[in-house]
């Protein structure tokens, strides 16, 4: 039987659901067409990151899960994998040679992360700038 | 017993639809407070740093009890072999799936962070009666669906008997791990306690028969389906006898505790020193527990219907308030850290009675969570066969005789 | 205490410099660096070799002075808490206590107690309540979900939740809504050879922190030759925290 025969046969109730049906999809695949920018990703202070580009690209998730676990559970502070130093190295600053924070979409991990529209939720409790050196901290 | 007929109801009347739609709102008005809930943090609510748990828990641990308690009336009939209650099973089981979703829908959205649902789903601490009871709740749906499709295909029916004792055991598994949550904290003087576990094992058969004698009267009379005397009087002495278990442990418990010096202020501030105790002995004892025994066993009350649904009501309001006093007031009490002082002065409220007020919010979620469980009743019965198209006391009752 | 870099005038440098460092460090405040026999570095990971402690002693503490608390919320971010009293956070607070039969007055502060047999962790579901192997009991805010678990069963009331968003973040004490916390005996510090804030505010040197494994520390040597006690010893939990003077 060919379709619009099919469609024909079909009670009144169906019709209704096939149309609304066809309707979504086709509102639903309108975001192709949209001009998405490419995200730009601001330079970062020094010659090169600490792991290849295109590996933390990939893979910049477990590093951060795993050094983690290894301060909070046993203590190790080293600084090469550790959250402080990427905010160092990653900082961007404004205009007024302020720094960002994640409030802006400017900050370094927003500009893929909004793009790629994956939520973070790191600094809901980790501060996402630089530790300022004014702080009158015991360190 | 004739054979019984099992069928889908129409689902069309005026009274359905009215509850269907009204569940609905109040399930959807109580999934946006959890969100305002969680989008503003709790400080929204009336729980604070001095009473963690509030009215959300009060609501979902109710819920969960009950749905433990739900499912008996399936166990004896499958593992029991009682054969008068095999009609009413298959509902049994879906009113034990249903208020545990529900239950468990309120406390996960209580959560400070409900987002990491998963993470408490990856990462077990098995030293954690939490952690057990994660297991054993999800465990629990799974083995009461498998053993309601036992129940609901013929061919399977004579499995019926095996998963339902899996089911009764994990059943009483679970409800110990519930009660076990307040029993196996030493530091809180209301709670540690062993009795707990078996406190709560009865207060379960209690709250889940008490709904199910509601549900099920409610599904008959609005559907025009007949049910008899027989039915609701078994039923009915049942529950008389678990009211009385409930009372007989919650006795024990403070007899106990009141024989030791070291609870004598526990004990006189939940039996005659706060607002709990009011609570305690008008809503838990004497509207909760008293008055439904008379209801139910008195010759003025016990053969009239309406009395075993009051009864059935007022158990159901004893038992919200029996967790309310177990949940809130065992937090109010504060913790003796340094038994032979009175505390002058903190700024954390050491030494003083912590007071609680609910609010709006954490009850429109407790009412969404009861909702939750409404509606996944009202949908089951109306697309799957699980009530019998009768229970009137010919088709029920094996001992029948036609007087008339 | 900056080492010298002239080899020609090292020894004579190098003994000034310890005589005056002696002399600071009794000035200052005694027990501000920890001097532990072999200090852990950043890539070493803690062990059970060293068990940090708290001494309090009691008769030193002040009514109406709350330096400990400031210190506290200050270093680790909780000093800016809105809100009505019962919600905010406490991670030390003070407490005036008078003796029932006695009538003798007495004033301390008490925070998380570093439990050897902590009843939080056992209860919490996740395994984010855990003792570290150094004996510092802590909140891993990646895997809380906030149940509050932890809270009921926390015999000294030590926990606290965050009931409203965090505004300003610590550099080096991550914190934010939805999950517990509470004094992390300044681990950020401790991990750097220095002692917890309160330790180092208290004007009256009522607080001494240290390796209570290492039998040569301050803290060792005072609790073998003084009275002192745990709180709720009864419930076993064997805090690290012990009290002198009530």
């Amino acid at each position: 039987m060919n379709p619009v025969a099919f469609f024909r046969s079909l009670s009144m109730t169906s019709k209704l659901g096939v149309a609304f049906a066809v309707i979504l999809l086709l509102i639903m695949v309108t975001p192709i067409f949209a001009e998405v920018p490419k995200p730009h990703i601001p330079t970062a202070k020094g010659d090169q990151c600490v792991e290849e580009t295109e590996f933390m690209r990939r893979n910049h998730m477990d590093l951060l899960k795993h050094k983690r676990d290894l301060t909070m559970r046993n203590g190790i502070r080293t600084k090469k994998h550790s959250l402080h130093s990427c905010l160092d190295c990653h900082a961007v600053f404004d205009k007024q040679q302020k720094v960002v924070s994640i409030k802006d979409d400017r900050h370094f991990c927003n500009s893929c992360h909004v793009y790629a529209s994956v939520s973070i939720d790191c600094f809901d409790c980790h501060s996402s700038t630089p530790i300022a050196k004014d702080k009158n901290s015991g360190i | 017993m004739k054979n019984v007929v099992y069928q889908e109801i129409e689902g069309k009347s005026q009274i359905y639809i009215k509850f269907f739609i009204g569940l609905a709102i109040t399930l959807t008005v109580g999934l946006l407070s959890a969100y305002y809930m969680e989008h503003n943090g709790h400080i929204v609510t009336g729980m604070n740093n001095q009473i963690v748990w509030g009215l959300p828990h009060v609501f979902a641990i109710f819920l969960i009890v009950a749905a433990s308690g739900a499912l008996n009336i399936a166990s004896i009939a499958s593992v029991f072999g009682k054969t008068s209650y095999k009609p009413l099973a298959p509902l049994s089981g879906l009113l034990a799936i249903s208020l545990l979703l529900g239950g468990l829908t309120i406390l996960v959205l209580d959560l400070g962070r409900p987002d990491r649902l998963i993470v408490a789903m990856t990462n077990y601490n098995f030293k954690s009666i939490f952690a057990w009871n994660i297991i054993l709740y999800n465990g629990f749906l799974v083995i009461v669906a498998a053993y309601l499709w036992m129940m609901m295909e013929k061919r399977f029916n004579k499995y019926s008997h095996h998963v339902g004792l899996v089911a009764f055991v994990w059943r009483l598994i679970l409800t110990t791990g519930t009660g076990s949550i307040f029993g196996f904290l030493v530091a809180r003087e209301a709670y540690d306690a062993a009795v707990l576990a078996p406190m709560f094992i009865v207060m379960s058969f209690s709250f889940g028969l008490a709904i199910f004698i509601l549900v099920l009267y409610g599904a008959y009379h609005w559907t025009g389906r007949p049910i008899g005397n027989y039915t609701i009087r078994k039923l009915k002495n049942l529950l008389g006898v678990f009211v009385a278990g409930v009372v007989l442990l919650v006795m024990i418990f403070h007899i106990t505790n009141l024989y030791a010096a070291e609870h004598g202020s526990v004990e006189e501030f939940m039996l005659s020193g706060s607002g709990y105790a009011v609570l305690f002995w008008l809503f838990q004892i004497l509207l909760g527990s008293v008055l439904p025994l008379i209801f139910f066993y008195h010759p003025n009350f016990c053969c009239q219907i309406k009395y075993t649904l009051y009864g059935a009501g007022l158990v159901i309001l004893g038992g919200m308030t029996q967790v309310y006093i177990i949940v809130i007031g065992g937090q109010a009490f504060p913790l003796q850290l340094f038994p032979e002082y009175d505390v002058i002065s903190s700024s954390f409220f050491d030494g003083q009675i912590a007071s609680y007020t609910p609010t709006l919010p954490e009850l429109l979620l407790g009412i969404g969570g009861v909702s939750l469980a409404g509606l996944i009743v009202l949908i089951a019965v109306k697309i799957l066969k699980f009530l019998p198209n009768s229970l009137a006391d010919k088709d029920i009752n094996p001992h029948y005789k036609a007087v008339e | 205490m900056t080492q010298a870099k002239d080899l020609s005038d090292n020894s004579r440098r190098k003994f000034i410099g310890i005589a005056a460092g002696v002399a600071g460090s009794a000035l200052i405040a005694p027990g501000v660096f920890l001097n532990q026999v072999k200090a852990k570095t950043d890539s070493d990971a803690v062990t059970n070799k060293v068990r940090w402690g708290m001494l309090i002693d009691t008769n030193k503490c002040q009514k109406g002075c709350d330096d400990c608390v400031n210190a506290c919320a200050k270093e680790n971010g909780w000093a800016h808490e809105t809100g009505p009293e019962e919600v905010k956070v406490q991670w030390i607070r003070k407490l005036d206590l008078k003796n029932k039969s006695t009538g003798r007055e007495v004033s301390l502060p008490v925070m998380c107690q570093h439990c050897e047999n902590p009843p939080c962790v056992d209860v919490c579901p996740t395994g984010a309540s855990f003792k570290r192997d150094d004996g510092i009991v802590l909140v891993d805010k990646h895997t809380c979900i906030g149940c509050r678990y932890c809270m009921m069963a926390c015999p000294y009331k030590a926990r606290s939740f965050v009931h409203s968003p965090v505004e300003n973040h610590d550099d080096y004490m991550p914190r934010g809504m939805g999950v517990v916390e509470s004094c992390t005996f300044c681990v950020h510090l401790v991990d750097k050879d220095k002692s917890p804030a309160c330790v180092t505010s208290c004007k009256e040197n009522a607080l001494t922190f240290g390796d209570l494994n290492d039998k040569q520390s301050d803290i060792s040597k005072r609790v073998a030759k003084e009275a002192s006690r745990q709180i709720r010893a009864d419930l076993r939990t064997n805090p690290g925290v012990r009290y002198q003077g009530v």
